[in-house]
């Protein structure tokens, strides 16, 4: 399973909802459920389920989903 | 360990709407709303509907001073103020030299005053916690001789939290401090999330302290252990009984010994705390009994048993033939057994008990039960230490069952005597333990705290009874309580009517029906009401007012006293 497909698992269990389909060019205002909120426990399951740890400001600064697939792929790759 | 995402799916999968809903208000100086979340699903897994009120980010000063505030519309029955360190910091920080020696101090009296205001306003209980110790290091080990230092003055606002929680109804105050040293101040921080949304501890130690707040709750509710069944070999000491005899067993100061008389050592003050202890193990029951008896460094002695069965059945049935002899829920009991096979035997045949899947060595027995915090209790009383005898008298009145057949002679023979009263200010206590405690023999489940009873009394609207009863065995103590309130001048209400089970069948009822009619034909009432709301457990009196002689008028009872204008 690609990296993105991953992330919609984890977005679809966060959100409980499981017709939510993300692309890399998905972000927040396209999906009702992903508020501020939510996105703090998005960021935790992404962690938890690719043995990553984001920097602070990072956090903040993904526009869209992509920028997000990138962030966790830079880090698999620095920890593999 | 507990985690946000287990804590949220094991509660989602529960359904909750028949669950008893409370109302709990969360006000915090950081971002709680995942603290409210935990709460809510931590009630689910209780057993509990709880209704969530979370207030706005850090604004725990304008939901008390402002009357009109979404806090008071809400009338939480529990409201939880919790405080982040780190916030207290910041306002130290911001102090002059000289004011930071009198910051805890300062922030006392100003948390003193919310309190208050909260207090005179509202009937909720309010649960705050200790604050967490944070050293900056700025004075290093230092810290004692600086009064200045944030350190000591944190030391100088926990004690000072202490004494107001020991001094003020309704303020109680959870041991934050002592959750995080257990967990370690390492582990319970992310520290992304404290700068970017303001959250001082990770979402998976909100799960953890939400599990203990929830259970501080539940027991206030009604819902806390009562029992722990203990079985022997392995478990309450080293060895087998059986084989190794008296002197082979390890118990004592020497060796692994000492494990197991540490462990008896807790369950002794449990049981002086009022948890009854009962034996479940399978061997001869002279066997079983005799480093009771005999080993002089047993710290636990037969006295301190309730109930002890020793025999070869299986011990499901046995764990169920206790329960029948104590009469309280399985849901209030623990089971300690060192062997899986058998801990899993009773988890199948009785759901409802508590069985820790207690470590593989004894010398981390203790630890392992400490941390799981299941003794969380609302309240004490002076009555709680004897709670073994008198199971051990009924074990003795149930052998006397047996051999009179004739219940009005065995009553006879039992030698009752009952003393029936208005609320006395000493049993005020066990008053409140008692509806706290009473699942079975509660016909409206109305819970009263020590402060709420205090106002009964004082109340002129309001007629109490409580009733005391001894035997021929032993004392009872105060096993019934009930309140009536006046709704105009011909009715009186039964409020509620409480009774241990451990005197059922004794003719109590009967002789309580008395005195509330004395009362209402004394003061001129018409009729009496009562009215039975069911409950999960509570079933048991569904007929009480039937039984008693009433006659139904759509959802109440009613009985006619013959007063006359």
């Amino acid at each position: 399973m690609d990296v993105l497909q991953k992330v919609n698992l984890i977005f679809k269990d966060v959100l409980e909802d499981d017709s939510i389909v993300i692309t890399r060019s998905t972000s927040s205002a396209d999906v009702e459920q992903w508020d501020s909120l939510n996105h703090i426990y998005i960021v935790v399951e992404i962690e938890k389920a690719f043995h990553i740890k984001f920097k602070a400001e990072e956090v903040q600064n993904w526009d869209n989903v992509g920028e997000l697939v990138d962030a966790i792929e830079s880090k698999i790759q620095v920890n593999g | 360990m507990m985690d946000f995402g287990t804590l949220r799916k094991q509660a989602r999968a529960i359904d909750k709407t028949s669950f008893r809903k409370i109302k709990v208000a969360v006000l915090g100086n950081y971002a709680t709303q995942f603290l409210s979340k935990s709460i809510e699903y931590s009630g689910v897994k209780a057993s509990y509907n709880f209704d969530l009120y979370n207030a706005d980010y850090n604004q725990i000063e304008s939901e008390i001073l402002d009357p009109t505030s979404g806090l008071y519309a809400f009338e939480p029955d529990y409201t939880i103020i919790s405080l982040s360190s780190f916030k207290l910091l910041d306002k130290y920080y911001s102090r002059s030299g000289e004011a930071r020696q009198s910051f805890a101090e300062d922030y006392s009296t100003y948390f003193r005053n919310l309190i208050g205001t909260l207090l005179s306003q509202s009937s909720t209980k309010i649960i705050v916690n200790n604050i967490e110790i944070l050293n900056d290091q700025v004075y290093g080990s230092l810290f004692a001789k600086v009064k200045q230092s944030f350190t000591f003055q944190s030391y100088l606002l926990n004690a000072s939290l202490l004494e107001m929680s020991n001094t003020t109804d309704n303020l109680y105050l959870f041991d934050l401090n002592g959750l995080i040293q257990y967990h370690g101040a390492k582990n319970i921080r992310d520290w992304q999330q404290h700068i970017n949304a303001d959250m001082p501890y990770s979402l998976d130690f909100l799960a953890i302290i939400s599990e203990y707040v929830t259970a501080f709750i539940s027991a206030f509710a009604g819902t806390f252990k009562k029992c722990i069944i203990v079985d022997l070999d392995d478990t309450l000491w080293g060895g087998i009984i059986g084989d190794d005899g008296v002197e082979g067993i390890r118990v004592g100061t020497l060796g692994i010994g000492r494990a197991f008389s540490d462990f008896q050592r807790w369950l002794k003050e449990l049981k002086e705390r009022g948890i009854i202890l009962a034996v479940c193990s399978k061997n001869e029951e002279k066997t079983a009994k005799e480093p009771f008896l005999s080993h002089p460094e047993m710290v636990l002695k037969l006295e301190d048993i309730a109930v002890f069965v020793a025999n070869w059945e299986n011990k499901a049935d046995n764990i169920r033939s206790i329960q029948e002899i104590l009469n309280i829920g399985f849901d209030s009991m623990v089971f300690l057994d060192d062997n899986p096979a058998e801990r899993e035997i009773v988890r199948q045949n009785i759901p409802q008990i508590t069985v820790p899947e207690l470590p593989n060595d004894p010398a981390l027995y203790l630890d392992f039960l400490i941390n799981l915090r299941l003794f969380e209790t609302a309240s004490l009383s002076s009555g709680d230490k004897d709670r073994t005898a008198q199971y051990q008298q009924e074990a003795e009145r149930q052998k006397l069952r047996f051999s009179i057949t004739n219940m009005d002679e065995y009553l006879k023979s039992l030698g009752i005597e009952m003393t029936i009263e208005s609320f006395q200010t000493l049993d005020i206590p066990r008053i409140a333990q008692l509806s706290q405690r009473s699942n079975q023999f509660n016909l409206r489940t109305v819970r009263y705290s020590e402060s709420d009873i205090r106002k009964i009394i004082a109340d002129q609207s309001y007629y109490t009874i409580s009733l005391k009863l001894r035997d021929k065995f032993g004392d009872y103590g105060l096993v019934s309580l009930i309140t009536l309130r006046t709704t105009d001048s011909n009715n009186l209400f039964i409020e509620n009517w409480i009774m241990s089970c451990r005197v059922l069948k004794r003719g109590v009822e009967n002789a309580v029906l008395d005195h509330i009619k004395g009362i209402a034909l004394k003061n001129g009432y018409k009729l009496i009401i009562g009215e039975y709301i069911p409950s999960s457990k509570n079933v048991l009196v569904k007929d009480h007012y039937k039984n008693l002689g009433f006659t139904q008028s759509e959802d109440v009872w009613h009985l006619q006293t013959g007063a006359q204008d």
